[in-house]
């Protein structure tokens, strides 16, 4: 495997608070990386540095390992930011991921409407294309979101906590989504639930403030009271897990 | 000579309604959809200030009010990206501010102010032939500037921190998109009035909001439906004597409560389908 960008040493805040201090990791091809960690450990303010939304106070992201462009990333923020009201459609929505490569003044013609059917064909959204938004249930909100992310063809995708929504026995499915789309793309998913989605990802990265990145995904509560990641691990019942051993 | 008189009155209301209408149709969608009614009501008051001003001063006090107008609109849009204070306290302030210099200025003004109640309330007796030019500009500016950015101004408007993610310009295309509409507002204030003003922008666009949720249709179809509805009112108040603004807004209101209605029936019968599928 190779490295497709890396971060280096960077320390991000939000004016003077700082947020993450001196984060360095590697991230590789294809890899399916879970983000876990407490609220406010920066989880969100990682992926704002790697998009370039939000410049570190020092350090740099490298993105020239892999030879990555900024627009060859997606990313599905937190879906309380979206206004449902607002009168727009799923196709629009869609759509909208691939501004990305297109200058200010772009067109959606016929070849971006057929990409776009195709990616919504493939999330299982195209019965809802001429919908509006708050006419779907939380987990189509969701998928309309995710689709969004894809629907520019990215390298890297970022999502943040994309299955708060998503109804219990929709989640294996989104999360089996995720693993297609991992077949062309690398992933990030920030997640409050390491139990659940250890099952799908490859590797874990805690944050708290600073980064431990652990290459398998099976991770325990030891390892994460090593890294000072107080969160719990979860099982469920109904949903598709594996049970974790301890590491020796 | 009273029939080229009418005639060409005829002429101009025709063109302002036209006018009032594109811009009530392209601001007005993007008033509704990024909910920013209130800022609106706020930057058509500040800019009473303005024709106050333009009074004591002796220039033409749309020209005021435009400077005041504009002024705001930036303003407000700055004070909310910062995010230095409640947004809806900037603007009551900002609202009550404005009337009040308004007031001050015309109180210190010499005389008497001959058309101060058609600024308030609206009269298209009072609109000059400069008044409709710049309204003619306003109108194929905002024409051009959509239809050129459509796409990203659709985006910007939906979800701002995503349209972060492809473009560097998100606050510039903000400011114009504020700065054109508050434009657009005091433009039309001659016509509609300080006062009914709001409900030109606002109730068009809610209309069709009723029927379809795809922004270009709702443009354009808000457009047709403002167009009907100033031209309407247009003729009611020129037969009966009513204030122009007025009967616009009680024309609009009317077409909404129908609109309504409309939407409700519809929907009972879908369901009465539903339930006796036979």
């Amino acid at each position: 495997m190779s490295t497709l960008f890396s971060i280096e040493s960077v320390t991000a805040a939000y004016e003077t608070k700082v947020v993450l201090r001196d984060v360095t990791m590697a991230i590789e091809e294809k890899d399916f990386i879970g983000i876990i960690g407490p609220n406010g450990g920066g989880k969100t303010t990682l992926l704002k540095v790697i998009l370039g939304l939000l410049k570190p106070v020092s350090g740099r992201v490298d993105y020239s390992p892999g030879d990555l462009k900024l627009n060859e990333i997606g990313y599905m923020p937190q879906v309380a930011q979206g206004d449902t009201l607002f009168p727009v459609t799923v196709e629009d929505v869609v759509l909208s991921g691939m501004m990305h490569s297109m200058g200010a003044t772009g067109r959606m013609g016929r070849r971006e409407k057929k990409h776009a059917s195709e990616v919504m064909e493939e999330l299982g959204l195209m019965a809802l294309a001429h919908q509006a938004l708050n006419e779907l249930s939380g987990g189509q909100l969701q998928r309309v979101y995710l689709a969004r992310a894809v629907s520019g063809s990215p390298r890297l995708l970022l999502l943040d906590e994309p299955a708060t929504f998503v109804d219990t026995s929709f989640e294996a499915d989104f999360y089996d989504k995720l693993k297609l789309l991992n077949n062309r793309m690398t992933i990030m998913m920030v997640s409050h639930d390491a139990g659940t989605i250890s099952a799908w990802v490859k590797s874990f990265a805690c944050v708290n403030g600073t980064i431990f990145y652990h290459p398998h995904s099976k991770i325990t509560d030891e390892d994460l009271r090593l890294y000072g990641c107080p969160i719990q691990l979860v099982t469920h019942g109904d949903v598709p897990h594996v049970v974790l051993h301890k590491h020796n | 000579m009273e029939n080229i008189f009418e005639y060409s009155f005829v002429i101009r209301s025709l063109l302002g309604a036209l006018f009032a209408s594109i811009t009530a149709g392209l601001a007005g969608t993007y008033i509704v959809s990024r909910r920013l009614v209130f800022l609106s009501g706020g930057i058509t008051h500040a800019s009473f200030g303005g024709i106050g001003l333009g009074y004591y001063l002796g220039i033409n006090p749309v020209v005021g009010a435009a400077v005041f107008g504009l002024g705001s609109a930036l303003g407000m849009e700055y004070m909310s990206a910062r995010g230095r204070m409640r947004e809806d306290s900037a603007i009551g302030i900002l609202w009550a501010l404005g009337m009040a210099v308004g007031i001050i200025f015309i109180y210190l003004t010499p005389g008497y102010a001959p058309n101060l109640m058609s600024y308030l309330f609206g009269s298209i007796l009072t609109v000059t032939n400069g008044d409709l030019v710049a309204l003619g500009i306003i109108s194929v500016v905002l024409i051009i500037y959509t239809a050129l950015f459509y796409r990203t101004l659709l985006y910007i408007s939906f979800d701002e921190n995503y349209a972060r993610t492809f473009t560097r310009h998100v606050d510039l295309f903000k400011y114009i998109s504020v700065g054109l509409t508050g434009l657009a507002i005091v433009l039309n204030i001659r016509m509609a009035g300080v006062i009914m003003i709001i409900a030109l922008l606002t109730i068009p666009a809610n209309i069709i909001m009723l029927f379809t949720r795809e922004y270009l249709r709702i443009i354009i179809l808000s457009t047709v439906v403002s167009f009907v509805g100033i031209s309407g009112g247009f003729a009611i108040s020129w037969f009966t004597n009513l204030p122009t603004g007025a009967t616009i807004v009680t024309v609009l209101v009317l077409f909404w409560v129908v609109a309504r209605l409309a939407k409700s029936l519809r929907r009972t019968n879908r369901i009465e389908k539903m339930k006796y599928p036979l």
